[in-house]
């Protein structure tokens, strides 16, 4: 489980994050929304370590990840998987030392075994063939699964995913987004994923918060999103006619 | 002040370097490629312009000695003095701080603005350590190595340019060659090599490791990696020279 106390971040004089608390829990997907500039990748990052925040605690499993020493930093982090905007994956390795990279780091295990290994989790992400290939010639939504195997290969106990969808057409992004729900039961880990997608929002909003102007405003699930009358996530999440829509019928459904 | 913190920076990033490896196999991998990258990449450049270096040095000298009464075989003496103690280790810098040197700070520019960096130290490597370390063990171990070919291919280019202008022949040149040696000189020489690929790769590796912004950036980064990298070495070579001749 992580707890978030009261965490903020500056720069300079630009307050991006003001006093966020919440809780991720294992087992379910935790979403972080809102709109661009609303502070969710700072969040994030902030969270993993990347960004050290200006005051605040970030809990695992009841210790503080930032009053940590460096030792102690490294032992979460072995726990820990990330999936970036971006992919990050490195240009110059293929697919399989991609994925193999952290068994190569971290662990003794004999050249067959990590091969094992990896072929085991890119069968999980259905990637198939694609073990010599380099990220440049495989599609996006390839990738994204390159970086899903990659951060689970070591069995973390958290998961970070940091738009998973962006760049992804709405088919893979829904593809996607099944993938991080069944690996996040699966390996029972607490999953944190920062988007926008309205799609993954409501399939896999196990938990919500949304952030607004760096402040959290509001906290719930996919269930209790359709009853809330906070104006600022109302105009986040039904911006889309077609959500609007959808959000009435269903109204109209439980009202009568 | 700015300045200041910049030095404070880089200093903080040699000091990070010293941390044991999360597993010295992967480095030593990373070492072997960098050495490839740095050492035997650099090879065919390093030959060619030391070659004409060291001929136009021979045809300039001979030319100058043509109207004395010099003996002829002081042009290879002078040839191999000037490439020992400054063409061979300087040039070869200059050229290896533009090549090279762009290249690392490009490298580590996209690894930072893509994120690769950051999926590294969220894995728990230690960036600086398995980012630059390997590089800077494999610079000092490479370049030297070119800077010791490129004093043996300007020399031997000098020759070739004295023959076939006719200023001066192989007996000659060898024997001016092989008069006056000072090994003190290659020792110099060699000093200069190491100090020289130290500044080359740990000033591009800092620009690039913390590039900042987008493609403009990674742009200014290697270009300013290339410039200070060139201004440290000439530096470099006037307190070397000042202090050790």
């Amino acid at each position: 489980m992580i707890e978030l106390i009261g965490v903020s971040k500056s720069f300079g004089k630009a307050e991006v994050l003001k006093g966020i608390s919440s809780t991720f829990e294992p087992g379910k997907v935790n979403l972080i929304i809102g709109k661009s500039g609303s502070g969710k990748t700072v969040l994030i990052k902030s969270t993993v370590g990347l960004i050290v925040p200006s005051a605040g605690q970030i809990l695992y499993n009841g210790e503080d990840f930032i009053s940590m020493d460096s030792e102690g930093k490294k032992r979460i982090r072995r726990e820990l998987g990330m999936l970036f905007q971006g992919n990050a994956l490195f240009d110059s390795k293929t697919v399989e030392e991609n994925v193999m990279f952290p068994l190569d780091m971290f662990t003794h295990m004999s050249l067959s075994d990590k091969k094992d290994r990896v072929n085991e989790v890119l069968k999980r992400v259905n990637l198939f063939n694609a073990n010599h290939k380099l990220p440049s010639e495989i599609s996006g939504g390839m990738q994204k699964r390159v970086g899903i195997a990659r951060a689970i290969v070591m069995t973390p106990k958290y998961l970070f995913c940091d738009e998973p969808n962006s760049g992804l057409d709405p088919q893979t992004s829904i593809v996607i987004d099944e993938l991080i729900k069944e690996l996040t039961i699966e390996y029972n880990m607490t999953t944190v994923v920062n988007t926008h997608d309205m799609n993954t929002v409501i399939a896999n909003g196990d938990k919500i918060l949304f952030l607004h102007q760096g402040v959290k405003h509001w906290e719930g699930n996919n269930e209790t999103l359709f009853e809330t009358d906070n104006k600022e996530l109302m105009d986040f999440i039904f911006a889309s006619q077609f959500l609007k829509e959808a959000r009435n019928a269903r109204l109209a459904l439980k009202n009568k | 002040m700015e300045s200041l913190f910049q030095f404070g920076k880089y200093m903080l990033m040699l000091k990070s370097l010293f941390v044991r490896p999360e597993r010295k196999t992967m480095y030593w991998i990373e070492t072997l490629r960098q050495m490839y990258q740095i050492g035997v990449d650099s090879l065919v450049i390093v030959i060619i312009i030391s070659f004409f270096i060291g001929a136009v040095s021979a045809v300039q000298f001979a030319y100058n000695l043509s109207t004395t009464i010099t003996p002829m075989y002081f042009v290879g003496y002078v040839v191999k003095e000037s490439m020992i103690l400054e063409f061979a280790p300087t040039v070869t810098a200059l050229i290896l701080a533009g090549k090279v040197g762009s290249n690392i700070a490009s490298e580590l520019g996209t690894m930072r603005l893509t994120e690769q960096i950051d999926a590294l130290e969220i894995m728990g490597v230690n960036t600086t350590a398995y980012l630059v370390g390997p590089k800077l063990i494999a610079a000092v171990t490479m370049i030297p190595l070119l800077v010791v070919i490129a004093a043996a291919n300007g020399i031997y280019g000098g020759m070739l340019a004295g023959m076939t202008s006719g200023y001066v022949s192989s007996t000659e040149y060898i024997q001016g060659v092989l008069s006056f040696f000072v090994p003190k000189n290659a020792l110099i020489m060699m000093i200069k090599a190491v100090a020289f690929s130290f500044l080359i790769v740990s000033i591009s590796c800092f620009k690039g490791y913390y590039a900042k912004g987008g493609a403009l950036e990674i742009g200014k980064a290697s270009t300013k990696a290339v410039v200070i990298s060139c201004i440290a070495i000439l530096v470099a070579d006037y307190l070397i020279a000042w202090l050790m001749i």
